[in-house]
């Protein structure tokens, strides 16, 4: 029978399968950071159990680490929750990339730099952003401590099967229009809740030329339309991008992952539940204007009407957005001025990005008032951005070159924005307070954010 | 996890949807390392205004929230989950719930109740113009009732024996210990290990 990527990487992960059950799947991977293991931990050792896999198990710290420096956690609540990281994962036996190694860093950026996120595998974490690992073709998803626990204690969780989605994106993006143009959107155009109960397939000629980085923005904004995993097909650009890495199969174990790689795409005939379609070719450069990652727009639009919208849930949420976000239906978003520029994130902190957003601002200033962070997304593609020169680009206009973690992404750690403060950033969600208590966040690409940097308002590239 | 038959309390309307789990409990409550507590963080920001419904004298003690479409989109916090019962809430009515929110909830007993905007509607202006109106979730039945109205709601029956029995997800995965440790014996050779 013709099956969907999606159903062939659940079909040989069964571990059990009963009527009126979920499937029990075997887990190829997990990844733990500091934030929604502690309990998981205290769960395993109040009923005597152990780690069943830690050799598929690694850890890294991510959410709560400072980025001005890698020695000192000011915060004692924040450091308390590091410092209990590390002892459960000696506790335990399992790896761990703590603050200052070479291979810390944003849990969804460190597993594919390491070569660890391979195609056909199932990979969990307590983390939403998990779907990021499905553009190398796994099935990959965000869970809860419970599971977390679940995981650690038997490498398996309970699933029940969910409903197969393509988005089919025909076309090519044009010149200046990135991957995070394309699935803000995407997610503009479906709606939040569109993914929900389904797995997702990007596919078609916009997807298949994208980078491997390109694909991961793609995938792990899966979860802001509410699909439970977002997932990719392998081909040559993921072989290519995996083959030499740390954990990627050698040699003959190399050529077997191989055979069994290319059996995994999509079969012809395959029948998915629904579908969307998107033309690449149409798309511009896109930003949000309200406090959900649905609520964007063309940078070229205004900032809606919300009596504009068509039900009235719509109109209430817009309504309260609108004034969340201190904006004027009308106004256009090219006026909206920032005061806080962050470059980061598990969505667009990966050394493709940097370089995007060192090609705009290279040879430019940073708008007066205009506050410009650069937030690696791991200490290795800091190492690999200084070795090209970037920092020196960032730092020559203006900008903050920081050490690697979630940072900005979310206000768990030092960098937050203050009550009031707006600002363009290349994370994943725009939330009320979700950078800072009364921080408004615009969600942007790369390469708007370091135009909007220097112009101080919204800004495309092409407005230099 | 307690066992979950019938509940009947008085509810809150939260007049939002997409309320998500940064709106339930914002970061900087997440960085406790134990399991209780984390009720100071249920909605922190909005409960800064004092208009705001969870503050109205009138809705104290209450046990069920009924929210708005996309209640729990987001992130995987389970503290989102932890914060709501905490604060005593023992069920959620919404259209519709964020998927890791939704499965989080069921593992820890907060019933999520999914039902139609209409009913979600009802329900508010019920409440709103008689706050110790109760309403019954009755899990056996999977039915709520509120005043003379009644709504069925579906809930898989797997997930439903499970909430009833109180049982906890790993003690039921560990009687397939045997299968897990045969499924393991055949994993391909090159797949990931690392340590």
């Amino acid at each position: 029978m013709s099956r969907t990527l999606a159903q062939k990487v659940w079909d040989t992960h069964v571990v059990h399968r009963a009527n009126g059950e979920p499937d029990l799947l075997y887990i190829d991977l997990h990844l733990l950071h500091e934030v929604t293991s502690p309990q998981a931990f205290d769960g395993l050792r109040m009923a005597g159990r152990k780690v069943r896999r830690p050799d598929l198990t690694i850890a890294t710290e991510d959410h709560n680490t400072p980025t001005d420096n890698l020695l000192t956690i000011s915060d004692p609540t924040s450091r308390t929750q590091i410092e209990t990281l590390r002892r459960n994962c000696a506790e335990f036996g399992i790896r761990l990339h703590p603050l200052g190694d070479p291979e810390q860093g944003v849990v969804h950026v460190m597993g594919p730099q390491q070569g660890l996120t391979q195609p056909g595998m199932t990979i969990v974490c307590g983390d939403s952003h998990t779907s990021t690992h499905g553009a190398f073709g796994g099935l990959a998803f965000g869970i809860g401590t419970s599971e977390v626990e679940h995981v650690l204690a038997t490498q398996t969780l309970p699933q029940t099967t969910p409903k197969q989605l393509a988005v089919n994106v025909t076309g090519e993006l044009p010149a200046g229009v990135t991957a995070k143009d394309l699935i803000l959107a995407l997610i503009s155009k479906v709606g939040t809740g569109a993914g929900r109960g389904h797995v997702v397939e990007y596919r078609g000629s916009a997807i298949e030329k994208l980078s491997m980085e390109g694909r991961m923005t793609v995938s792990n904004m899966s979860i802001e339309w509410g699909a439970k995993a977002g997932l990719i097909a392998p081909d040559d650009t993921t072989y290519a991008w995996l083959e030499g890495r740390a954990f990627a199969p050698r040699g003959k174990s190399w050529e077997s992952a191989l055979d069994h790689w290319r059996s995994l795409p999509t079969d012809p005939g395959a029948v998915f539940d629904s579908q969307v379609e998107l033309d690449a070719s149409s798309l511009t450069p896109f930003v949000t204007w309200g406090t959900n990652p649905g609520q964007g727009a063309p940078l070229s639009a205004s900032v809606p009407d919300p009596e504009s919208f068509s039900t009235e849930a719509e109109r209430t949420a817009a309504r309260r957005a609108v004034e969340y976000m201190a904006l004027s239906p009308g106004t256009p978003l090219r006026d909206v001025a920032v005061d806080v520029v962050f470059v980061g994130s598990c969505t667009n902190g990966r050394l493709e990005d940097l370089r995007l957003a060192a090609d705009v601002i290279r040879g430019h200033k940073v708008a007066d008032g205009v506050r410009m962070m650069i937030v690696p997304g791991s200490a290795a593609v800091r190492a690999q951005a200084e070795a090209e020169g970037l920092h020196e680009v960032f730092t020559a206009a203006g900008a903050e070159w920081r050490f690697a973690g979630c940072s900005m992404c979310l206000g768990m750690n030092p960098d937050t924005l203050k009550p009031g403060q707006r600002s363009a950033s290349t994370s994943n969600r725009n939330f009320e307070g979700r950078q800072g208590k009364g921080g408004r966040t615009h969600l942007v690409s790369p390469a708007v954010a370091a135009a909007t940097a220097v112009v101080g308002r919204l800004a495309a590239p092409a407005d230099l | 996890m307690e066992k979950f038959s019938t509940h009947i309390g008085t509810a809150v309307p939260l007049r939002r949807s997409n309320v998500d789990t940064d709106q339930i409990i914002p970061a900087v409550y997440l960085k406790r390392v134990t399991r209780t507590g984390f009720e100071d963080g249920l909605f922190a920001a909005w409960r800064e205004d004092p208009g705001f419904v969870l503050n109205r004298p009138a809705y104290a003690g209450a046990s069920i929230l009924v929210a708005g479409e996309e209640f729990g989109t987001g992130s995987s916090r389970e503290h989102a989950v932890w914060a709501l019962s905490d604060y005593g809430f023992r069920v959620v009515i919404a259209p519709r719930f964020g998927d890791i929110f939704r499965g989080n909830s069921l593992k820890q007993g907060l019933l999520t109740v999914e039902l139609p905007q209409a009913a979600v509607e009802t329900l508010w202006d019920t409440v709103e113009q008689s706050p110790t109106t109760t309403v019954e979730v009755d899990l056996a039945a999977r039915e709520v009732r509120c005043a003379d109205r009644s709504w069925a709601f579906s809930l898989d029956d797997f997930s439903r024996w499970r909430l009833m029995e109180g049982l906890d997800d790993i003690g039921l995965t560990l009687r397939h210990e045997d299968a897990i440790t045969a499924f393991e014996a055949q994993r391909p050779s090159y797949g990931v290990v690392v340590s």
